[in-house]
């Protein structure tokens, strides 16, 4: 200590410069410094930017899909159309379709009109019919069909108003455009305009969007998502049911048990590159094995939750192997210590401790799956379902679409009015999704433990 | 472990219902986007109507679902297969080697390919030779072939306006396309003099292979950007349009009869697309529309008959049908593709 006190070496000299005096090299590193977080913040902001005006124009466009308008007026459902034999014979109702049902439901709203002394504006019949949506005469006929006692009475119907009715309450219809609309005309506006005065027509919450199934191309107002949400849903669960058992089995065959040879290193190489296989790809596998050899059904949920499960249990197996590996040693030595197996150190101490990490990437996984519509192209699930699957275990096997797969053809159909819809379903997904990535999220802040 | 025992049971009941659950009790149909539209309303009315369940429809394009058509039969095969053109020779001879000895052919009527252009700009009215001049790589200018310089649509024909060329046509993917180079870009190719000034160079064999030749090159069209193939729906062809008011786009009748109020329709030799006049025949561009039936499938997959006979039925397809509502010109012959389906009558071979 005194020799170096004593003889002070040439590291200790004092800086030519005080550091609060700025160097010109001090400058340079500054200015890089600030540079580099304006950079940072540029692309946050750019990217924040992106997000909002992507978010904007959904629900901009979406948010009306979730409200409807309706027509509610008393219908008589007159025994001499409906039934014309009077005997209530299931089979022989039959007979009459909705063609039948649907001069029923337009002459009690032209009763109805008339009743309440609505100016027509000199609409006949026909046109003023056409305010009424094509599926309220099948709705109707499922409803007599299901209990002839209806016949005969008068019923308060309560149907969807037509599309373009429904985009004039919405705005998406107005008279100028109508003028030009092959489909509608300002004169049947005006009566809509009459008729929500007189309380007969209305908008209001929108139910059947989430239950309906899908709709053909003239009756967008009640295209729903009933059937995709309910393929989405049993998608997920058998997912979840097929991936997790293999998947974390795998990961703790790989992690504790296997010896670390070259054949466990090819298999880490390749699981990394399945993880990277373009989704088609496994569409492709799906066609070729699960449908043409093993013969299961086309566009059922068993298919495409297969073909999901092949895509996303790389990610699980990643997942999982990383958070194991996030176990520290000595929890496991501790164990082997006191006498624990190998096996009882693997299932008692160490899956607890990476079960939050483990839930997290297999959670992340799935909603990575619930938005392929990719893979499902090729099963057939990309395609037009009016049944709702059934309930399971047969229901796995019903055919069914998917969330995706319900945007991604509403986008494609030419009545502007499914352009609301498909905007409506992302809405729903993206609910979907954010709500998954939050149960993931909780999940892991209410089991993680730090060391 | 209950879960690992849960899932483990899950699979295994899975794995034996797929064996239990043998008969396919919903028809499956795949094929042409174009008659997508068309299916869908027919199917929607068949499950409402019939205690039949909705057939499950899927669009992909008219050849992926021929092909699909002809992989075999048995449960796991489609049922029906839409198409916007006929099925060809090697789609035939496909099924023959996969054991689909007999399909059914059914034409649904007739639909039309329209231009149209945004709704507020200016008026069209084409020739097919306008179209050519407009969209060729190469015209005949002075009894020459030369390089297409037109730049606008009054250098093509001075009563058309002087707007920048650009026009929106499906892509060659499309069944549409197939239309849209035989009736428009061949039929103006013929009438400009070009197929005649292509015969004078072509190459081949014989003049069958010469002509065949020159067909081909009257199909190039210009690279320079003024023709842009669209490989998406007629919705994408929409957008593009929103956003460039000055391009002339390619649709289909149905498509541009349920956007009447963004778009105007541009006539052919005078002629204004709409189904009487394209039931006419006076309207050039149209086409006819088929679905194939797997008639080893009738009286295996419920309600197949059924859905093909109210397919064609004139309640659906007639001329006040809904499917003509929506666009679909009805076919004069319908009666005898009714009596056709009702015999079940297989389709001959091609001609």
């Amino acid at each position: 200590m005194t020799d170096l006190s004593a003889q002070p070496g040439p590291a200790l000299v004092s800086p030519a410069q005080s550091i609060y005096v700025t160097s010109p090299a001090m400058k340079r590193r500054n200015a890089a410094e600030t540079r580099f977080r304006a950079y940072g913040l540029v692309a946050i902001a750019l990217s924040l930017t992106m997000l909002a005006l992507m978010l904007v124009t959904i629900f901009r466009d979406g948010t009306s899909s979730f409200f409807q308008a309706r027509l509610g007026y008393p219908v008589e459902l007159s025994e001499k159309v409906l039934d014309p034999k009077g005997n209530r014979n299931r089979d022989e109702m039959a007979k009459v379709t909705t063609v039948g049902y649907g001069k029923v439901l337009a002459a009690g709203l032209m009763a109805e009109l008339e009743r309440q002394k609505i100016d027509l504006g000199g609409l006949k019949p026909k046109e003023v019919a056409e305010l009424i949506s094509k599926d309220a005469a099948g709705s109707l006929r499922a409803m007599v069909l299901a209990d002839p006692a209806l016949i005969g009475s008068t019923i308060d119907a309560s149907v969807f108003a037509a599309g373009r009715i429904d985009g004039y309450l919405k705005g998406r219809v107005t008279l100028e455009s109508a003028k030009l609309d092959s489909n509608i005309s300002p004169e049947q506006l005006h009566l809509a305009d009459r008729m929500r005065a007189a309380g007969l027509l209305g908008s209001g919450w929108n139910w059947e969007f989430f239950t309906n199934p899908d709709a053909s191309d003239q009756r967008p107002e009640a295209a729903g998502l009933g059937v995709a949400l309910l393929g989405s849903l049993y998608l997920m669960i058998l997912v979840a049911v097929m991936c997790v058992p293999v998947g974390v089995a795998a990961s703790i065959y790989l992690e504790e048990f296997a010896p670390k040879n070259t054949l466990t290193d090819a298999i880490e190489v390749n699981v990394s590159n399945l993880a990277a296989v373009p989704s088609i790809v496994y569409g492709i596998l799906g066609l070729s094995i699960f449908i043409n050899v093993l013969g299961l059904p086309q566009s059922s949920s068993l298919v495409g939750a297969l073909v999901i499960s092949l895509m996303t249990l790389p990610t699980i197996i990643i997942a999982t192997r990383a958070s194991i590996r996030a176990v520290p040693p000595s929890i496991r030595d501790a164990a082997l210590g006191v006498g624990a197996s190998k096996m009882q150190t693997v299932f008692h101490h160490v899956l607890p401790l990476a079960m939050p990490g483990i839930l997290t990437g297999t959670i992340l996984g799935l909603a990575a799956g619930l938005g392929q519509s990719a893979p499902l192209l090729l099963i057939g699930m990309v395609a037009f379902v009016d049944n709702h699957p059934s309930v399971p275990v047969e229901g796995f096997l019903d055919p069914a679409t998917a969330l995706p797969v319900q945007i991604y053809t509403w986008v494609t159909r030419s009545d502007p009015a499914f352009v609301e819809r498909s905007n409506g379903a992302i809405i729903v997904l993206l609910a979907f999704l954010v709500t998954m990535n939050l149960l993931a999220i909780l999940l892991r802040r209410k089991f993680e433990r730090r060391w | 472990m209950s879960f690992f025992k849960l899932s483990a049971s899950t699979v295994a009941i899975l794995a034996a219902s797929t064996v239990i659950a043998s008969a396919r009790d919903q028809i499956q149909v795949t094929g042409s986007s174009t008659v997508l539209p068309y299916a869908t309303i027919v199917a929607e009315a068949f499950g409402e109507n019939f205690d039949f369940p909705s057939p499950v429809v899927e669009g992909g394009g008219s050849g992926a679902g021929r092909k699909k058509l002809c992989e075999g039969v048995g449960e796991t095969t489609v049922d029906i297969a839409n198409s916007s053109s006929r099925i060809s020779k090697s789609d035939l001879e496909l099924c023959a080697t996969n054991g689909v000895a007999e399909v059914m052919e059914v034409r649904i009527g007739y639909d039309g390919i329209v231009f149209a252009s945004d709704v507020a700009g200016a008026d069209f009215a084409f020739t097919p030779s306008d179209i050519y001049g407009a969209l060729a790589a190469k015209v005949a200018k002075d009894g020459a072939l030369v390089d297409n310089a037109a730049a606008t649509w009054a250098d093509v024909n001075a009563s058309l306006p002087a707007q920048d060329i650009l026009a929106l046509i499906p892509g060659t993917k499309h069944g549409t396309r197939e239309v849209f180079d035989v009736k428009v870009i061949e039929a103006g190719c013929k009438a400009t003099g070009a197929l005649d000034l292509f015969l004078a160079t072509a190459e081949g064999a014989d003049d069958k292979e010469k002509e065949k030749a020159a067909k081909a090159m009257c199909l190039e069209l210009r690279t320079d950007g003024k023709s842009v193939d669209i490989d998406g729906d007629y919705t994408e062809t929409l957008a593009r349009l929103d956003a460039d008011k000055k391009a002339v786009g390619v649709f289909g009748l149905s498509f541009y009869q349920n956007n009447t109020d963004k778009l105007k329709v541009a006539t052919i030799d005078g002629i204004v697309p709409a189904t009487e006049t394209i039931a006419s025949g006076d309207y050039p561009v149209s086409r006819p529309l088929y679905f194939y039936v797997k008639k080893a499938h009738i009286g295996v997959i419920p309600g197949l008959k059924e859905y093909i006979e109210f397919f064609v039925s004139d309640e659906m397809a007639g001329p006040d049908g809904p499917l003509a509502e929506y666009g679909l010109v009805s076919d004069p012959e319908l009666a005898k593709t009714q009596a056709e389906v009702a015999a079940e009558t297989p389709m001959g071979p091609l001609e």
